[in-house]
């Protein structure tokens, strides 16, 4: 049988609106084609833990299900998780959110971020967006009708905003700041004065800051600091948080978003009309995660951290030189030595020796350069990723008339 | 009290115990020569016994045959049960031997080619030892986890090998 892909009528009017035909589609779907239709890679690409989340919290899952608690919770949530979430937000940052008034669960922190931007923009109103960014963010403002605006982070500043980006960036048009640290792709988290900074920058000018902390649990390098520890900024902060990475529960769906009353209460508006409630089951998983998933956070954690210094040693010693990632589970060296746009490099490194990273331009303009490796991935794979890596890198120096590095020695 | 350094060098080996002395220095931060140094003193003291390869038997199908072995024993004045589970332990067919609370008191695990062999050592070499008043044994029939290691397979989890 024949089936037509036209459509059955022939109107005037395109199907697809104007804003969704003209979003770009994501550079990492393009680059997801080209890996699935190959054998034996080695996948640096991946962007969730490599770790089965953690038994205890499953069972929790399973003995929801076997209770028969199948229904829908209430939209915000079930009170027992909110009033956890308030607990670890108190023992992490030592402010308190109101579980009934100021938290709302979600479905991943994904559908946070849309809500927080419907909820906020007017059309032609301007949200600021770092660049390189978690692919999400400027695509989510222009469905809500807003425009992005991008602003460089760059290793120099330890790919942190600088106070001048932002006072350039800033119109009347502007009602928030987007920002995600640990940060994926770079792996860059932010200190105390940083936070401050922007803290302040952000009150001036009366923005709401959306801040996507769900990484940062996995910090390596001090103490992890949310900007809900800082009293000042809490009318204008809206928390994103989620059990994905953290936690290793990224199938389960579920995240979070702790704020001001007001913006809560309207972003529950949407929620309900659109979602009704997060899955009951992973709910039910999560009070456990919160209650007694420390520890094994804690050990995951400590993996990341001796994979981390693994791949930063061996990127920086073959020339790909990276800043030591703070936070996530990435890395974001640059691949300018080399002579290959970050397109090229991923495509041919996929092509020649199987490892698959993802372009840096996947991220934004800002990541022309470098490419995404993540460390969410078994010390072998890395270790024999990194020899491929390096075997590519030599290839590709060689032909472009540069010195060769030192060959890479199994240590 | 083992040393900081020495708790952290163990934790990487039991993972892996092919990394090199340079590679485990790399994944902790710490100087190539210190945690060398660390690994054969720990060696040379007996704190590291040795470096063993993890092998599924589920698949490796060699047809051995292991018994859990329920032993009561009567302890010695002056060795508690230290001499009894000697005489047991120097068997080399025992793999594992456990001072246990409970019903029993050793518990052994044993290894052989056959239910003849196990059976002739319970018969002629355990039972008879005078201390040994009784025995019950177990034959292992799969082992689902071994050491902190899952044997049986598992379809595992599938991740996409490219996400944002």
């Amino acid at each position: 049988m024949k089936v037509s892909t036209l459509p059955q009528t022939q109107s005037r009017k395109p199907r697809v609106n104007q804003t969704v035909a003209d979003l770009p589609p994501s550079g990492i779907r393009r680059f997801f084609d080209l890996v699935v239709s190959r054998q034996g890679v080695i996948s640096l690409g991946v962007g969730e833990p490599d770790f089965v989340t953690p038994w205890h919290i499953c069972e929790a899952g399973i003995h929801s299900l076997e209770s028969g608690r199948t229904s829908y919770t209430s939209n915000s949530g079930l009170l027992a998780l909110r009033e956890e979430i308030a607990q670890y937000l108190e023992a992490t940052t030592g402010n308190r959110y109101d579980p009934v008034k100021e938290i709302l669960i979600t479905v991943g922190a994904s559908e946070a971020v849309d809500l927080i931007f419907r909820t906020l923009l007017e059309p032609g109103d301007e949200v600021i967006v770092i660049d390189p960014s978690f692919v999400a963010y400027p695509a989510l403002v222009t469905l809500a009708g807003g425009i992005p605006v991008r602003i460089a982070t760059r290793p120099e500043y330890g790919f942190a905003p600088r106070r001048e980006d932002l006072d350039r960036a800033v119109s009347p048009r502007t009602r928030a700041l987007m920002l995600n640290y640990p940060n994926n792709p770079t792996g860059a988290a932010l200190s105390r004065d940083q936070i401050e900074e922007i803290a302040d920058f952000v009150t001036r000018n009366d923005l709401i800051l959306i801040s996507d902390e769900i990484y940062l649990p996995l910090t390596y390098e001090g103490d992890p600091i949310s900007f809900a520890s800082l009293p000042a900024v809490r009318n204008h902060l809206v928390l994103l948080h989620g059990f994905s990475k953290a936690w290793a529960m990224t199938g389960w769906r579920l995240g979070f978003a702790a704020g001001p009353p007001d913006l809560i209460a309207a972003m529950t508006k949407i929620h309900q009309y659109a979602i009704m409630c997060p899955p009951t089951m992973a709910q039910h998983a999560a009070v456990e995660a919160l209650k007694n998933g420390h520890k094994e956070v804690e050990s995951m954690r400590l993996e990341y951290d001796r994979r981390r210094r693994f791949i930063s040693h061996h990127l920086n010693r073959m020339g790909l030189t990276c800043m030591i990632p703070q936070g996530a589970f990435y890395v974001f060296p640059s691949i300018q030595s080399t002579g290959l746009s970050s397109q090229e490099f991923a495509e041919r490194l996929l092509d020649e020796y199987n490892v698959a990273v993802v372009p840096g331009t996947a991220f934004g303009e800002c990541g022309e350069g470098y490419i995404r490796c993540s460390y969410a991935t078994s010390l072998d794979a890395l270790r024999e990723a990194l020899r491929r890596i390096e075997a590519f890198v030599t290839d590709h120096r060689s032909t472009t008339g540069e010195t060769n590095p030192p060959p890479f020695r199994e240590p | 009290m083992i040393s900081s350094i020495r708790k952290k060098i163990l934790e990487v080996l039991e993972k892996d115990a092919r990394l090199t002395p340079r590679e485990a220095a790399i994944l902790l931060s710490e100087d190539e020569n210190l945690v060398a140094g660390e690994i054969a003193a720990m060696e040379a003291e007996g704190i590291i016994l040795g470096y063993k390869t993890i092998v599924n038997p589920e698949r490796v199908r060699d047809d051995k045959v292991a018994c859990l072995i329920e032993v009561s024993v009567q302890p010695e004045r002056g060795h508690g049960f230290d001499k009894i589970a000697e005489r047991i332990y120097r068997f080399p067919e025992v793999r594992s031997v456990y001072l246990v609370s409970g019903g029993y008191d050793l518990l052994i695990v044993i290894e052989g080619q056959s239910l003849r062999e196990i059976a002739d050592f319970v018969i002629e070499k355990l039972s008879v030892l005078p201390n040994v008043r009784s025995t019950a044994s177990h034959f292992l029939l799969k082992k689902y986890k071994e050491l902190g290691t899952i044997l049986v397979e598992s379809d595992g989890q599938e991740r996409i090998p490219v996400s944002p």
